[in-house]
C-alpha cells in the first residue's frame, strides 16, 4: 500500500521536474540579448563569436540543445557557469549546503515558537491571552519574510546592533571546515566559537523567513488540540488528576501534530523559495544569492542549474511529507 | 456572542484597512497636487536632511531627503503609483487566468481538470520570487513585464482555490437540477457555479493585490523593476539599505508605507472573506 502510493508519487515527480526542465529552458531561450555577445569584448569578430556559440552549443535548434543539456544533466554535468567559466554543478553544490543550513535553523525556529505559542493558546483557550497569539498571528501571517528582514535589519543590526546583517561568516576568522556546512559542522568540531559567529549572521534571516511559518504552525496546531480537548480520552486524563499543560503535551499533542505536518511541509517549501531574495537583503553568500547574480549576469546553464535544484529540493521535500504521513497515520498504515 | 464579536472585528478591520487604501490611493493619483518636492530633482546642497522634527531639518522636506538631495514624502508618494498600477493590473490578471482555468478544472473534472492540477504542480515547483526575477530579466524591465510576471506566476494561488470551490459547487443539487432544466454545461458554470464562487475570489483578489505590492518593490529592490529614474518603494528601500548608518529614514518611511499597506490588503480581504462566509455569518 505504502509502496504503491510511494511508487505513484515517484512517476509524478519525474514528470513535475521535467516540466520545470521545459518551462525553464522555454523561458530562458527566448531571452532577447545575447550572452556570448556580453563575454566577448565589443570588436570582436563575427568567427570568435560563432566559435564561442559553438562552445557552449548555441548553435543547435533549441530542441537540440534541449535533449543535449537533459542528457548532460541526467549523468550529473549541468553544463559550464558562462560568467564564472566554471562547472553549474560544482558551483551549485558549493552553494546550496548554506541554503539549506538557513533553511533548516529557520524550520526548527518556526516549530519552536509556533508550537509554543500553539500550546499557550490551547491552555489559555478563550482568554485575552488566546485572543493576543491570534492578533500576532495574523500580523506575522500578513507581513512576508521580505519585510521581515528589514524590519530586523533597522531594529536588529542598527538601533540595538547584537546581530550581524552581512554575510555568512565574519572575513577575519580562520574556518578549519572540509564541507560547506559549516554550521553543522563547526557543532560537530566543538568549535562553538565560530558556532556563535555564524548563528550571529544567519539568525535574522532565518527569524525573518520563520515567522510566517511559525504563524501558520501555531494557527493550526491551536485548532487541532483545541479539537481534541473536548474528547473522551482527553477528559480522562483531566480526571486522573493532569494538570492542563500535561494532558496537552502527554495526550493532545500527539495526535494534533499530524494535521499540521502535512502543512508544515508545502509551506516549508515556500520557506526555502522566499531564501532567494532574504539571502540577498543580508548578503548571505547561498544559492539564491548566486541566482540573482545569474540572472543579472544572463548566465543561462547557472540559471538552469539552480532553478532545477531548487525544483527539486521542493518535490523531495513533498515526497518526504507524503511517506511520512503515509507511515505515521494509523488509518493508511493498516489500510 | 462569539458571531456578533467576529462580525464587529471583521468590519472594523474592513474599515480600518480599506481606510488606509484610500487614502494611499488617493494620495497618489492627486500625487503632482500633493507631493511638496519635485521626487527626481537632486540638491546636493540638502543631501541627507533628517526627518521636520530632528536637528537640522528643512521646511518644505517633511521626512528628509536621501543621498542625492531628493526629497523622501514626494518619492513615497510617487513611488506609490506604480506599487498600485501593479497591484491592480497584475491582480486582475492572474485573477482572470486563474480562476478561468480553476472553474474549469474544478466543474468539468476528468481530463480538463488532470491537465490544469499537472501545470499547476509544476508551476508550484518553482521557488517564485526567482521565477519573477527570471522572467522580468527575460522580458526586459519595463512595467508591463513587471505585471506580466506576476501574472504569469501566481495565477496559481487563484486556479487552486476557484477549482477547490468549483468542485464543491459542482456536487450541489442546483448545478443537477439547472442540467435536468436543460441547460449547457458552460451555462451552468458561468450562470450558476461562477457566483457562488465569487466571494472567495474578490477576498482573495485583495490578498494577492498585496503580494503583487511586494513582489514589486522586492523587483525594484534588486534594480528588476521599471526604469531607475522613476521612484518606486524597493527602488527607495534598495537606497535606503545602503545608507542606513547615515540616514535611517530613507529606509523607515518606505518600509511603513509598505507594511501599512500590505497588511491593509491581506486584512480587507480577510475580512471580506469572514464577511461574505454563510458558515461565519
Amino acid at each position: 500500500m505504502i509502496l504503491q502510493r510511494f511508487l505513484t508519487r515517484l512517476l509524478t515527480m519525474a514528470v513535475t521536474l521535467f516540466g520545470v526542465a521545459v518551462v525553464v529552458f522555454v523561458v530562458i531561450r527566448i531571452a532577447p540579448g545575447d550572452p556570448i555577445a556580453m563575454m566577448l569584448p565589443p570588436g570582436a569578430s563575427q568567427a570568435d563569436i560563432d566559435r564561442l556559440r559553438a562552445l557552449y552549443g548555441l548553435d543547435k535548434s533549441i530542441v537540440e540543445q534541449f535533449f543535449i543539456w537533459l542528457a548532460g544533466v541526467l549523468h550529473g554535468d549541468f553544463g559550464t557557469s558562462i560568467s564564472l567559466r566554471q562547472d553549474v554543478l560544482g558551483l551549485v553544490m558549493n552553494r546550496l549546503p548554506a541554503t539549506l543550513e538557513l533553511s533548516i535553523v529557520a524550520l526548527l525556529i518556526a516549530v519552536a515558537v509556533g508550537g509554543v505559542l500553539a500550546v499557550i493558546g490551547a491552555r489559555e483557550r478563550g482568554t485575552a491571552v488566546e485572543a493576543g497569539i491570534d492578533v500576532a498571528n495574523g500580523a506575522a501571517l500578513s507581513i512576508p519574510d521580505f519585510l521581515w528582514g528589514l524590519a530586523f535589519i533597522l531594529v536588529f543590526g542598527v538601533l540595538w546592533p547584537v546581530f550581524e546583517i552581512s554575510g555568512r561568516v565574519s572575513p577575519r576568522l580562520e574556518l578549519p571546515f572540509v564541507t560547506q556546512f559549516y554550521l553543522f559542522e563547526s557543532i560537530f568540531r566543538l568549535r562553538f566559537d565560530l558556532t556563535k559567529d555564524l548563528l550571529s549572521h544567519m539568525f535574522m534571516p532565518a527569524l525573518a523567513l520563520a515567522l510566517p511559518l511559525a504563524a501558520i504552525i501555531a494557527q493550526l496546531l491551536k485548532q487541532s488540540l483545541k479539537e481534541l480537548l473536548s474528547l473522551d480520552y482527553v477528559v480522562l486524563a483531566r480526571v486522573k488528576g493532569f494538570s492542563e499543560t500535561q494532558v496537552i503535551l502527554r495526550e493532545a499533542l500527539k495526535n494534533a501534530a499530524l494535521p499540521t505536518l502535512t502543512l508544515v511541509g508545502v509551506q516549508f517549501t515556500f520557506l526555502i523559495g522566499g531564501t532567494v531574495i532574504v539571502e540577498r537583503l543580508f548578503s548571505y553568500e547561498g544559492l539564491g544569492n548566486m541566482a540573482i547574480d545569474a540572472v543579472i549576469n544572463r548566465d543561462l546553464p547557472l540559471i538552469q542549474g539552480i532553478v532545477l535544484v531548487f525544483a527539486l529540493l521542493f518535490v523531495l521535500i513533498n515526497l518526504a511529507v507524503d511517506m511520512l504521513y503515509a507511515v505515521l497515520n494509523p488509518r493508511l498504515r493498516h489500510g | 456572542m462569539a458571531d456578533a464579536r467576529t462580525a464587529k472585528t471583521s468590519n472594523a478591520r474592513i474599515w480600518l484597512a480599506g481606510g488606509w487604501l484610500l487614502v494611499a490611493l488617493l494620495a497618489t493619483i492627486f500625487a503632482p497636487l500633493l507631493a511638496p518636492q519635485d521626487p527626481l530633482a537632486q540638491d546636493l546642497l540638502y543631501e541627507r536632511l533628517p526627518p521636520f522634527w530632528m536637528q537640522g531639518a528643512e521646511p518644505g522636506f517633511w521626512l528628509g531627503t536621501d543621498s542625492l538631495g531628493r526629497d523622501l514624502l514626494s518619492r513615497i508618494i510617487y513611488g506609490g503609483r506604480v506599487a498600485f498600477l501593479v497591484a491592480f493590473a497584475a491582480a486582475a490578471a492572474a485573477c482572470i487566468v486563474g480562476s478561468a482555468l480553476g472553474l474549469a478544472a474544478g466543474y468539468f473534472g476528468g481530463w480538463t481538470d488532470r491537465v490544469v492540477s499537472r501545470i499547476v504542480d509544476i508551476w508550484m515547483a518553482f521557488p517564485p520570487v526567482l521565477f519573477a526575477i527570471l522572467l522580468v530579466a527575460v522580458l526586459g524591465t519595463g512595467l508591463s513585464s513587471v505585471i506580466i510576471a506576476i501574472a504569469v506566476i501566481d495565477w496559481t494561488r487563484f486556479c487552486r482555490v476557484v477549482r477547490a470551490e468549483a468542485m464543491g459547487q459542482a456536487r450541489m443539487d442546483y448545478v443537477e437540477s439547472a442540467r435536468i432544466a436543460g441547460f449547457g454545461r458552460f451555462d451552468i458554470m458561468l450562470k450558476e457555479v461562477l457566483p457562488n464562487v465569487l466571494p472567495a475570489i474578490v477576498a482573495l483578489l485583495s490578498l494577492e493585490m498585496g503580494i503583487a505590492v511586494i513582489v514589486e518593490a522586492i523587483l525594484s529592490f534588486v534594480n528588476l523593476s521599471i526604469s531607475t529614474d522613476d521612484p518606486t518603494w524597493g527602488g527607495i528601500i534598495a537606497e535606503g539599505r545602503l545608507s542606513i548608518h547615515q540616514a535611517w529614514w530613507v529606509l523607515v518611511f518606505p518600509l511603513v508605507t509598505l507594511f501599512l499597506t500590505v497588511l491593509s490588503f491581506s486584512q480587507f480581504g480577510e475580512g471580506l472573506k469572514a464577511r461574505f462566509d454563510p458558515v461565519l455569518r
